[in-house]
């Protein structure tokens, strides 16, 4: 079995966003990016299937400009064989992803996709739900467990109403959750490894792909602050004080 | 002028309160109507409720053996089915919406917005991204349908009971797939209340300590008639299961009143309560980043304060 990996890079976790003052977007000028925590373990996932001899073949894909390339060079070092290079000077919406991953999925024909359950920068959580309806195939999202055995995934999934299990039909699209995994780290050698390892470059405009980036961003705001409130000094004060606000 | 299709989510038979905010939601649009659909294998109940929400237009039902349970891919094509005619298709964005949501949006061809915190225009909204770290103002494209997640904590529950809006019954013409199959649900159901609607809310973080510790979260919470959640970390570290997470990968809340101890109030989390009414913070880390976003803050050590407290409230 083939595995496709999306491999999204992102602003990194740990970067304090600040929004422009003219509300044009975010500060990412000079800002560290990163691997989308959520992909990094879609693809550890996908190792752990390939090394318990389930998969063969671990592919990441990226959709981005050219410089996109040392980012799924990490991905190339954690353990994918290889990868697929979609490139586009723009961002995409998950639309447009989900419609670039299928026509990826036509011409791989994967039995898996792992994806994300979302990006940490746009927190859509949209594309591999896109992408398993254009495909019509099953889809199985915020995964915390998955199990691959004749044909099927049996996948655990983290719903607000606690863990629900659903069985699915190979192929499918599945999309993890934080617990799923914790992803490995990457090693010295497996990046001189990684550095000879195949990288497809395809041109987005050459996969005729009917544009889904319906949505146009007009402003960015910084959230709004909560004040900070005061400091009560026993048990005692703080229960007046949220009797006095009817809070008890 | 807008007509909105509001998707009903529901659990063992019940319409989860996630459904009448969506209706807020959708009411803010002052729309020509506002249509609840509920999809299920037994939908009387269900409907029944859904038609005593204030502003409901009407309530279209599907019942059908298949919709015992909350399959995206054997929802979505019904729901894409029925979307037509539809300005907008609006889902709460729990983890059932935000699961069937993008498949309608992609069975439709069309983008979705996720997350609406706030209603602009029939295709403006705003939105959370970077885990709420900026807000962003998007507008959908006006000469497709819109379908969007609704930002649950954002939206208050519409008022119920004072009207009936008519229930029809929709019979479809869609083959549903069968290749997606519902094993069981592991819930950690109890007696509290629920954590997503609770006007309260005690939470423990790893100050907490362990599993066995949380004992002493759950006794205040009981004492105050509150929910239960933790912080990621308590979570990770094994004192409570998942569902009981509050934050930007957990639930999004927001009570009326929300207690965090032991909890140093990770940015992940904060994203999870800023729209609470009012938030306590107990920590005996005074610097801790709670006490920024803290209405009322308390330093000290928990095992102490809490049962002071606890003597307080009798």
């Amino acid at each position: 079995m083939k595995i496709l990996v999306g491999y999204k890079r992102v602003v990194d976790y740990n970067v304090r966003i600040q929004v422009k003052p003219d509300g044009t977007g975010v500060v990412t000028d000079g800002v560290k990016l990163s691997a989308n925590p959520f992909d990094d373990i879609a693809l550890e996932e996908a190792l752990r299937l390939r090394e318990k001899g389930i998969a063969e073949e671990v592919v990441v894909v990226g959709i981005g400009p050219a410089d996109l390339t040392a980012h799924l060079r990490n991905g190339l070092a954690m353990g994918a064989n290889r990868a697929i290079h979609v490139t586009t000077a723009d961002a995409v919406q998950p639309l447009t992803a989900a419609r670039v991953l299928q026509k990826l999925v036509e011409k791989e024909q994967p039995g898996l996709v792992l994806l994300g359950k979302q990006a940490i920068d746009d927190d859509a959580n949209q594309t591999g739900q896109m992408l398993a309806a254009l495909w019509d195939r099953p889809q199985a999202t915020f995964a915390s467990k998955l199990e691959i055995a004749d044909g099927k995934a049996t996948v655990t999934r983290e719903v607000d109403a606690g863990l629900e299990t659903i069985e699915v039909d190979l192929p499918a699209v599945v999309t993890s959750d934080l617990r799923l995994n914790e992803p490995r780290f990457i090693k010295l050698p497996d990046i001189m490894k990684a550095k000879s390892k195949p990288i497809d470059v395809i041109e987005l405009a050459s996969l005729g792909v009917d544009s889904g980036d319906h949505l146009k961003t007009t402003h960015y705001a910084a959230p709004a602050r909560r004040s900070k409130g005061v400091m009560v000094k026993d048990a005692a004060e703080l229960v007046a004080a949220l009797k006095q606000k009817g809070l008890l | 002028m807008s007509k909105i299709l509001v998707i009903a989510e529901h659990l063992d038979g019940k319409l989860n309160s996630t459904t009448a905010r969506a209706v807020s939601a959708a009411a803010a649009m002052k729309p020509e109507a506002i249509d609840v659909l509920v999809l299920a294998d037994n939908v009387a109940t269900l409907s029944a409720e859904a038609a005593k929400i204030d502003g409901v237009s009407r309530v279209l039902t599907v019942e059908r053996a298949e919709n015992a349970h909350p399959l995206a891919a054997v929802l979505a094509p019904q729901i894409a089915k029925v979307a037509a005619g539809y300005s907008h298709v609006f889902a709460p964005s729990t983890t059932f919406g935000k699961d069937v949501a993008p498949r309608v949006a992609a069975l439709l061809g069309v983008a979705q917005v996720s997350d609406v915190m706030s209603v602009e225009g029939s295709h403006s909204f705003k939105r959370p991204i970077y885990a709420g770290n900026a807000i962003v103002t998007v507008e959908a494209d006006p000469s497709h349908a819109v379908v969007a997640t609704i930002r649950t904590a954002s939206w208050p529950v519409a008022a119920s009971g004072a009207s009936s809006a008519p229930v029809e019954a929709l019979s479809l013409d869609v083959t549903l797939p069968t290749h997606t199959r519902y094993i069981g649900l592991a819930s950690g159901k109890s007696d509290r209340p629920d954590l997503q609607s609770a006007s309260k809310v005690v939470s423990g973080g790893r100050g907490v300590g362990s599993k066995e510790n949380f004992d002493i979260i759950f006794k205040l919470a009981d004492k105050l008639g509150a929910a239960v959640g933790a912080s990621r970390a308590a979570v990770d570290a094994g004192y409570v299961p998942s569902d009981l997470q509050v934050g930007q990968t957990g639930k999004i809340i927001a009570p009326e009143l929300y207690m965090a101890i032991g909890i140093s109030g990770a940015i992940q989390h904060l994203t999870g309560i800023k729209d609470a009414g009012t938030i306590v913070a107990i920590n005996k880390d005074g610097e801790a980043p709670i006490f920024e976003v803290a209405d009322f803050g308390l330093i000290g050590d928990l095992f102490k304060l809490i049962p002071e407290l606890e003597t307080a409230l009798s």
